[in-house]
């Protein structure tokens, strides 16, 4: 029998799976899908029904690919773990203090409440030098008391935090050891361990963000693994991490912290391997969801990472993630005047509930989703179907005296405004967040999913002058996709903070192999699943003076003083477009990523073959107006599943699918390619709107 | 009423709001200024091409620049009309820094550039940047002691550093040599005026898709919709007279406090703001230019409606009466670096103080509001080099209707993050003892004060000079609605067996210092909101059992009474207490 695979994500709303069976035997892969309803209290519910629900005995599953959403909803529901924390005298409240920020620049107000209350941050005498040298001892028998402390106040997991440890470690794994004797269990995270990196607010906040999600993550990987195992499913499953890549589930509660915010790095993984697929090597990943929507930026094939995220405010998680940035726009997004009169959308949100005025579920105030409705984009027949307490001249109604009327326009004239205005915002969203990574979005794809993504996308794409779309074949099941074509991955940082010139290039080459050690050991516990490894070294550098760090990737060749030097420069001019020579380059950190590679899989599979039809006319399921710009349009509408390959569609049209609507935007043409994506030609930004005059 | 359809205008606000976007990003990207790279200490805008008024801001630029730069382009537009300057051309970039012509201290450089489409002047885009030195008596240009602007540093007049498009190397031979670090500051000039062209570009882009003529009139469209706009929210204010204070410790050489007091008059949708039984103009570097005055005030209110977009119709409803006489409107010579890092913010305190009476619901009892600034300059013998150190702290914010006071704050003015300790050990010879939380300075009230910052660091190697410009030494930052005022700033320097508090409590200048000597500084904690007899007793008793509280201050402060180990609220003890408000005082 072929191997059968599965991927599955768990989201907010819904928990996704794919099922992939290999090709075998002159038998083509093939796969199969299942969305089921996420169960919070316990996500491996949801996961067991999902497989149930894709029709296969677990015991039938050569490997499972998880993302969970787990240790990231309990940190932003503060449903942690109890925490305590030992750190260096003098300095017990670095998690609290922060960076001296506030929320947001205007509004002197805001609340932050660190993972660890004071109570339970408890110091001790000891303090490290910047140079490792060790400036006051270690007092061991008052370490040994603070953590007794700590254990009889109940904290499950304890924290050892200590100034300078990426310099010298020695005391931090000293109180280890004394824990290690009497803690009651294993959760001990040593602020180092996990990040090797200075600035102690950062990597003392990610340690205990480790630290506060550890025995939860710990607990429901066993309850999934014993499910797993009652179904029959023999060995071990691999779990995604939010830098793309997965890690064997025994080993991820360890750095539990590493899983945090891994929902969205899937989906951008997906990206990033289906337009690698399709040809495309620089694509932007826009994934318009109910609430906010997810951007990330893919170069060369490769989603760009991040050591600099955050959470939410004060909750810096300084791993390398893939960088995804959140925009606070999605189809729940509400359409608003403002005292001065002007129109307004977002961000405030109708959410999931009381949701779009279209859901029946209550709303009442103008949202992106209604909007679309009312222009025909969406079905209204399907949409208002769900639920008849609400018809189109209720959502109508609304329109008009909410916009339309304050306005002086038409209700279409006023959703089609509102569409536009949502359009403009998340377009100079994206652009200013690949303009602050050096890139002219212009020379960028854009792969959308998500519910609402490939809705918005050919407007959005002609707005920012991008030349083509890509919307893959499952837009919904994005995410689960990506747990299945991850690859084996581990990241490792580890702070030099030295003048390049100051560099010991033999301690560096033995950090780099120790990282790499430690890699390939993660690596091992799966190596049946690698086909191929690679090793990755690039490094964090800035000028004398500098405050902000450019990554750049291991020069060719050998690795010496004045090659990194060479590297650093041209990748600081090609950024900056700036030389300078006369100032000395620091190198900040030295990281090791070590990638075990998996078999490919065959994207085509995704797509159903069978139900293609003939010709194009006859994948036209209805006709329907549609509203573009400021015109009805008789337009019509095509279901995906039907569209024969290779076929041009000619916009304006609508393409339906089970899990998504595709607007396909006048003067704009989509195409089938022969791996199921459909990919659309913007053409060159013609100026939409003329002066009036 | 205009004629433009609706989606037109807010398509054009968007693009003109995009577009500062842009210049802000650019210039920190590529500043080398670590004051601006990383603190964001700049700004960036659209200003009208014959008013000067601001069309457009950046959303990332530092608060204080809020309405600043108004000023500045206006007195360049005048000084062309009267003749004292040359008038524009395409390609010319102007460089001013003068604080009298519509500035802030020395340090925040401006520049100004004509922006042309098709051959006409449509705007100015302009923006500003904090240099880490423009000369002057000690680095960086703060001097506590400076009693007229030339020891604070070189005055430009605005004048062309770029005389179509190119660089006029002279003006530049001038600037760097008479400023520190000069070697620099060449990327920084070069940072500004790649910002400038950013925004050209996209500003371009802009009018080529909408027409000139739409976009000029969608500028005058949105300036009369934000001037209606903010008058909708000075409507809901409660009509009526208020008088605040504010207190700046002292000049920093003249040893007596300056009384910043407002009366502010709502009436209808107009505020209307009197300054002008305020002290007079000092002999220190505590004194306000106007544009400084009037920045503040608007930021102030931005803080206090931070949905209102920043732009000249906003400011429309606002009356500042020209504070003549007053520090609040220093002339040529006074020395005015103080008063974009302090009196700004003890102006804004006054704006909270009067308006937190009148809308007690929207704004917070007073902020830490200081920047904090403590300078140490050396020569590390095991480096063989001298350095400067800077450290800029928060403090809590004030208690408000809704929670607590936030604990370290950044400044009212300010947007920028602390540096580690790691990272300062790492460039100083210094180490840091402690870096915690001030216990017990958040003020009391229902809703209780942020707390301040509490650090103390030793040089460990080589001579150095310690100077300090602070505030709220003197009187601590203001409760409201009968809340407790927060800790004052404390400063302490610990040489040897000697203890050194400085004369002005909160200002000072080259204190030597030595190895093994220490500095300690104490920040303000945040104002508290309302009575501190009705916050809740769990609320004490949590904040007793996080330590941010004695059990005695507790009964103190907040009469509530907590016993045995678990530090359990006694409730009729605190009943009683709070009955009888002066048993508990006593």
């Amino acid at each position: 029998m072929a191997r059968m695979m599965a991927g599955i994500d768990v989201g907010g709303t819904f928990t996704d799976l794919v099922l992939l069976e290999a090709a075998g035997d002159g038998v083509p892969a093939r796969v199969r899908v299942a969305k089921t309803p996420t169960t919070p209290e316990n996500q491996a519910h949801g996961v067991m029904r999902a497989i149930g629900e894709a029709g296969i005995a677990p015991a039938a599953l050569d490997l499972v690919l998880h993302g969970t959403t787990t240790t990231t909803n309990a940190v932003l529901e503060r449903k942690v773990a109890k925490v305590g924390l030992v750190t260096t005298r003098g300095f017990r409240d670095i998690l609290e203090l922060g960076r001296r920020t506030r929320p947001a620049a205007y509004g002197m107000r805001g609340e932050f409440e660190p993972l660890v209350p004071r109570e339970r941050r408890l110091e001790v005498t000891e303090r490290m030098r910047v140079d490792g040298q060790v400036h006051i001892p270690l007092d061991e028998a008052e370490a040994r008391a603070r953590i007794l402390e700590l254990r009889e106040m109940g904290c499950e997991s304890l924290l050892i935090h200590f100034l300078h440890a990426y310099a010298n470690p020695a005391h931090e794994r000293r109180v280890g050891e004394i824990a290690a004797e009497i803690w009651p269990n294993g959760y001990i995270t040593l602020g180092h361990e996990l990040l090797s990196e200075f600035r102690e607010y950062e990597r003392g906040t990610t340690a205990s963000i480790n630290a506060a999600v550890q025995p939860i993550l710990e607990r429901y990987l066993a309850r999934l693994r014993s499910e797993l195992a009652d179904g029959g499913y023999g060995r071990d499953f691999l779990v995604m991490n939010g830098n793309g890549g997965t890690v064997a589930s025994r080993l991820v509660a360890a750095s539990a912290a590493k899983t945090v915010m891994s929902g969205p790095a899937s989906g951008v993984k997906a990206a990033a391997y289906t337009a690698r697929a399709a040809g495309m090597a620089d694509v932007i990943s826009y994934d318009m969801g109910g609430t906010s929507t997810d951007v990330a930026l893919i170069r060369g094939g490769e989603p760009e990472v991040s050591s600099e995220l955050q959470i939410a405010y004060g909750l810096p998680v300084h791993l390398p993630m893939i960088d995804v940035k959140t925009i606070g726009a999605g189809g729940g997004s509400i359409g608003w005047i403002d005292a001065g009169g002007i129109l307004k959308v977002g961000p405030e949100s109708a959410g999931a509930r009381p949701g779009p005025i279209c859901y029946g579920r209550g709303g009442t105030r103008p949202t992106v989703t209604d909007a679309n409705m009312l222009l025909g984009r969406l079905d209204p027949e399907g949409l208002l179907a769900v639920d008849a307490a609400v018809t189109r001249g209720d959502v109508e109604a609304i329109f008009q005296a909410e916009l339309a009327r304050p306005l002086g326009l038409s209700v279409d004239a006023a959703a089609s405004a509102m569409l536009t205005i949502a359009n403009t915002q998340m377009a100079g969203a994206i652009r200013m967040v690949s303009l602050a990574r050096g890139h002219d979005p212009r020379d960028f794809a854009l792969f959308a999913f998500g519910g609402a993504g490939p809705m918005h996308a050919g407007a959005l794409a002609a707005e920012m002058g991008l030349p083509r779309v890509l919307i893959p074949a499952r837009p919904g099941m994005t995410n689960a996709l990506g747990c299945l074509v991850a690859d084996l991955r581990q990241d490792y940082v580890n702070t030099v903070n030295r003048p390049l010139d100051e560099v010991d290039f033999d301690e560096l080459g033995a950090l780099l192999a120790d990282q790499r050690a430690r890699g390939e050991a993660a690596n091992a516990e799966e190596r049946g699943e690698i086909t191929e490894s690679d090793v990755r070294h690039s490094f964090d550098m800035q000028f004398v003076g500098q405050t902000h760090i450019l990554t750049v990737a291991a020069p060719e060749g050998a690795l010496t003083r004045e090659s990194l030097a060479a590297r650093f420069a041209e990748a600081y001019f090609e950024r900056f477009a700036v030389r300078l020579p006369e100032i000395r380059a620091v190198l900040v950190n030295a990281n090791t990523t070590v990638i075990g590679y998996r078999e490919p899989v065959d994207l085509a599979a995704l797509a159903d073959p069978t139900g293609r039809a003939a010709s194009l006319e006859a994948a036209v399921t209805s006709r329907r107006p549609v509203y573009f710009a400021d015109a009805w349009r008789e337009t019509p509408v095509f279901s995906r599943e039907r569209l024969p390959a290779g076929a041009d569609v000619a916009g304006p049209a609508i393409i339906e699918q089970m899990d998504t609507t595709i607007v396909i935007e006048p003067g704009t043409t989509a195409r089938l390619d022969d791996i199921g994506n459909i990919v659309v030609d913007v053409p060159l930004a013609q100026p939409t709107r003329r002066a009036a005059e | 009423m205009t004629t433009l359809d609706p989606l037109t205008l807010a398509v054009v606000q968007n693009g003109l709001q995009q577009v500062c976007n842009e210049m802000d990003l650019a210039f920190s990207r590529s500043a080398f200024s670590p004051v601006i790279a990383e603190a964001d200490d700049r700004s960036d805008g659209i200003y009208h091409r014959d008013s000067g008024e601001l069309i457009a801001q950046g959303e990332g630029g530092l608060p204080v620049f809020v309405g600043t730069m108004q000023h500045s382009t206006m007195t360049i537009i005048e000084r062309i009309a009267q003749g004292v300057t040359a008038p524009p051309e395409d390609g010319d970039i102007y460089i001013v820094n003068d604080p009298y012509l519509g500035g802030t201290h020395l340090m925040d450089v401006r520049f100004a550039m004509p922006f042309y489409f098709r051959g006409e002047m449509f705007c100015w885009l302009s923006n500003t940047g904090h240099w880490p030195d423009t000369g002057g008596a000690v680095p960086g240009g703060f001097s506590a002691r400076a009693t007229e602007v030339e020891q604070e540093g070189l005055r430009l007049p605005p004048v062309k550093l770029f005389k179509r498009g190119e660089m006029d190397a002279e003006i530049l031979a001038i600037i760097q040599s008479n400023i520190r670090i000069a070697d620099q500051r060449i990327g920084d000039i070069k940072a500004q005026a790649a910002a400038l062209h950013v925004g050209a570009r996209r500003l371009g882009e802009l009018l080529e898709r909408h027409g000139t003529e739409t976009v000029d009139e969608a500028i005058r469209e949105m300036r009369r919709r934000s001037d209606k706009l903010m008058r909708s929210y000075i409507a809901e204010i409660p009509d009526g007279v208020y008088e605040s204070e504010a207190i700046v410790d002292s000049d920093g050489v003249v040893d007596a406090p300056l009384v910043i007091a407002l009366t502010l008059t709502v009436a209808g949708d107009e505020l209307d703001f009197d300054f002008s039984r305020s002290s007079p103009p000092c002999r220190g570097p505590m004194n306000s230019v106007i544009a400084t005055t009037y920045s503040s005030v608007y930021l102030a209110i931005k803080h206090i409606f931070p949905d209102v977009p920043i732009s000249a119709g906003v400011f429309e409803p606002l009356k500042i009466r020209r504070p003549e006489g007053t520090f609040l409107d220093a002339r040529y010579p006074r020395p005015v670096s103080g008063c974009a890092a302090e009196v700004s913010q003890r102006i804004a305190e006054a704006v909270f103080a009067a308006l937190v009476q009148a809308i007690p619901d929207v704004v917070t009892a007073a902020p830490a509001g200081t920047s904090g600034n403590f300078a140490l300059g050396g020569h590390d013998p095991a480096k063989a080099r001298s350095y400067v150190m800077y450290q800029l702290t928060g403090g809590g914010y004030g208690g408000n209707a809704q929670h607590d006071g936030l604990t370290n704050g950044c400044s009212t003015i300010g947007i920028s993050k602390a540096q580690p300790v790691e990272v300062l050990e790492q460039y100083y010879p210094v180490l840091f003892r402690k870096y915690a939380l001030r216990e017990g300075s958040g003020g009391a009230g229902r809703r209780r004060g942020g707390f301040g910052l509490e650090y103390e660091v030793e040089i460990l190697r080589g001579e150095a000079r310690a100077s300090f410009i602070m505030d709220h030494g003197r009187v601590g930052p203001q409760g409201a609605l009968g809340g407790g005022e927060g800790a004052r700033n404390r400063i302490r320097v610990i040489r040897g067996d000697e203890d050194y508090v400085p004369p002005h409590l909160s200002k000072d200048q080259d204190i030597e210092v030595g190895p093994g000597d220490r500095v300690e500084v104490l920040t303000p904690g945040g104002g508290g909101y309302g009575p501190a007899f009705e916050r809740s007793p769990d609320a004490v008793r949590r904040d007793v059992q996080r330590g941010y509280y004695t059990a005695e201050a507790a009964e103190r402060l907040f009469a509530v009474r907590l016993a045995g180990d678990d530090l359990a609220v006694d409730e009729a003890a605190t009943r009683a207490l709070r009955a009888d408000p002066a048993a508990a005082a006593s």
